[in-house]
């Protein structure tokens, strides 16, 4: 569904990302950890067409995308969850989850789509007035994921869903990420918590300094003894 | 007290065409973080085309209204495209020296093509004045007031209910997340420029009926009002431009009416310099918060 052949992304002189491939299956979850500044946000970043790759191609459902700009990316399915949530504090919970559907023309599917988040996620229901900004971070969290599933994408990129939430709530987090991927929503997901973003991936990609050092079953990845003593501690 | 109220009344009509001319300003600043001074020129080419639409074609108050805020629509698009479009990436200060040029170029340009002398403006309501008590309020003031608010309301719909208005709010907050929900941010800043000229044309159109006289430069002041006014609310902040704007008009005619008319234009930057001092944000604007 999505492929990464060769990308390479430069930050003025920094050489973020150098020469990354990887690939996500229909109805895949793929797991990709790695040290801060790794490049795995870039990568992400990459994908979803904010940063463009110097060389390289990306490829979403047989067609490259590269050189598309990040709004006709989302609108050919692809949404994102980004780093640190960012959800749109001076909009109320309600606009932030229409903008995810920005793209959509289907008014009664969006409504449908609307009942359905508040179902997944009843806490924004309650807040549904509310200005984004006045939320909790696991409130905010849990909206900016619903902001991207209004958008009915195919494919889902998740930057570090768990950043800055207590445990109980990461628990939460990762079991919502594989409820949306029994829905049919293929997923890429970026992880500092390794441990367990590896548990619910099936597979796996490890990025050192902007390279794929390491891929496989997310399972086996886990199990490596150099994984487990740089990610997994111990 | 009379004198007051007399004087509030004055204040509330000059100043809703400071908040129509702020309201442009501020949220080009939002969407764009740019001070675009040539917004005060596009106030004026608005007057002239109203001044044309009544004069040569005859037409009333509501159609002369309507066709100079398309015609500042259309231009708003024009400089936008043209003189901002190409500096997207380009450092802040580029694009304010391209917003002075522009604004040299539109008042250059009306020298050029309609002579520096003012003209009269097309009597299109006739004036009548009302005492009520002892209070005079003419029927000018009335429209400016009415069609202001109107205009306002307008806004405040396009802005909280449609999806064009909604977006232009997420953009003003977050361009990079706008263009992850599948926002055109560039299609988003040409809407919020018509939209912008639309209302500072409305605004030429009014003081075109209110003082009856324009000229190629008359927007360079009132633009600089506005400009203090969107500040002195909160620049970015929809609500903030209309209370700054009206809080401009009334401290204006005031300042003219109990202490000196030479006061009138320095009055404006009196207030730029308070605010800036002792509340930079503005009246609604809360202190910055940086993003992540």
């Amino acid at each position: 569904m999505l492929e990464l052949q060769d990308v390479h992304v430069y930050y003025g002189g920094i050489h973020a990302l150098k020469g990354v491939s990887l690939t996500v299956e229909e109805r895949e979850i793929v797991t990709l950890i790695g040290a801060n500044g790794a490049g795995k946000s870039t990568t992400l970043r990459t994908v979803s067409g904010l940063v463009r790759p110097r060389s390289g191609k990306i490829l979403f459902e047989g067609k490259p995308i590269q050189n598309l700009r990040a709004d006709q990316i989302a609108a050919r399915g692809i949404a994102q969850v980004p780093e640190g949530r960012r959800v749109f504090a001076t909009l109320t919970v309600r606009e932030n989850l229409e903008m995810g559907a920005y793209c959509r023309r289907d008014r009664q599917e969006v409504r449908a789509d609307m009942d359905r988040v508040f179902h997944l996620f009843p806490r924004l229901q309650e807040r549904e007035k509310q200005l984004g900004g006045t939320l909790s971070g696991g409130e905010q969290q849990m909206l900016a994921i619903g902001r991207a599933l209004m958008a009915r994408p195919r494919l889902l990129l998740l930057d570090e869903p768990s950043m800055g939430l207590a445990p109980l709530l990461v628990t939460e987090i990762f079991r919502i990420i594989q409820e949306i991927n029994k829905a049919g929503t293929t997923i890429l997901l970026v992880e500092q918590n390794a441990n367990q973003a590896l548990r619910i991936g099936r597979r796996a990609y490890v990025l050192q300094s902007g390279e794929v050092v390491m891929s496989g079953p997310a399972a086996k990845v886990a199990a490596d003894p150099e994984i487990r003593r740089a990610y997994l501690g111990g | 007290m009379v004198e007051i109220i007399q004087q509030l009344i004055n204040g509330l009509s000059l100043g809703s065409i400071y908040a129509l001319i702020a309201l442009g300003y501020t949220m080009v600043y939002g969407v764009l973080k740019l001070i675009n001074f040539a917004h005060g020129d596009v106030y004026m080419v608005g007057a002239f085309a109203g001044f044309f639409a009544a004069t040569s074609f005859g037409w009333g108050f509501f159609p002369t209204l309507l066709f100079a805020m398309a015609v500042a629509a259309v231009l708003g698009l024009l400089i936008e495209r043209v003189a901002y479009r190409p500096l997207r990436n380009a450092s802040r200060i580029a694009a304010l020296i391209t917003a002075i040029g522009v604004s040299l170029f539109l008042e250059n340009l009306g020298i050029l093509i309609l002579h520096p002398d003012p003209r009269a403006f097309p009597d299109l309501i006739g004036l009548r004045t009302f005492e009520i008590g002892p209070l005079l309020i003419n029927n000018r003031q009335l429209v400016i007031i009415g069609t202001s608010v109107l205009l306002m309301l307008l806004l405040h719909y396009i802005v909280t209910r449609t999806k064009m208005g909604k977006a232009m709010r997420a953009v003003a907050e977050d361009g990079e997340t706008s263009r992850l929900m599948g926002i055109n941010i560039d299609r988003t800043i040409a809407f919020t420029f018509a939209l912008g000229s639309a209302l500072a044309a409305a605004a030429g159109v009014l003081v075109g009926i209110y003082y009856t006289r324009i000229d190629p430069l008359m927007g360079f002041m009132p633009g600089l009002k506005a400009f203090v006014a969107a500040v002195l609310g909160g620049i970015g902040l929809i609500p903030g431009a209309m209370l700054g704007g009206l809080v401009m008009g009334i401290a204006e005619v005031f300042v003219v009416a109990f202490i000196s008319s030479s006061w009138k234009d320095g009055v404006a930057f009196a207030i730029l310099i308070l605010i800036l001092l002792l509340k930079p944000s503005g009246l609604l604007g809360r202190a910055a918060r940086e993003k992540a």
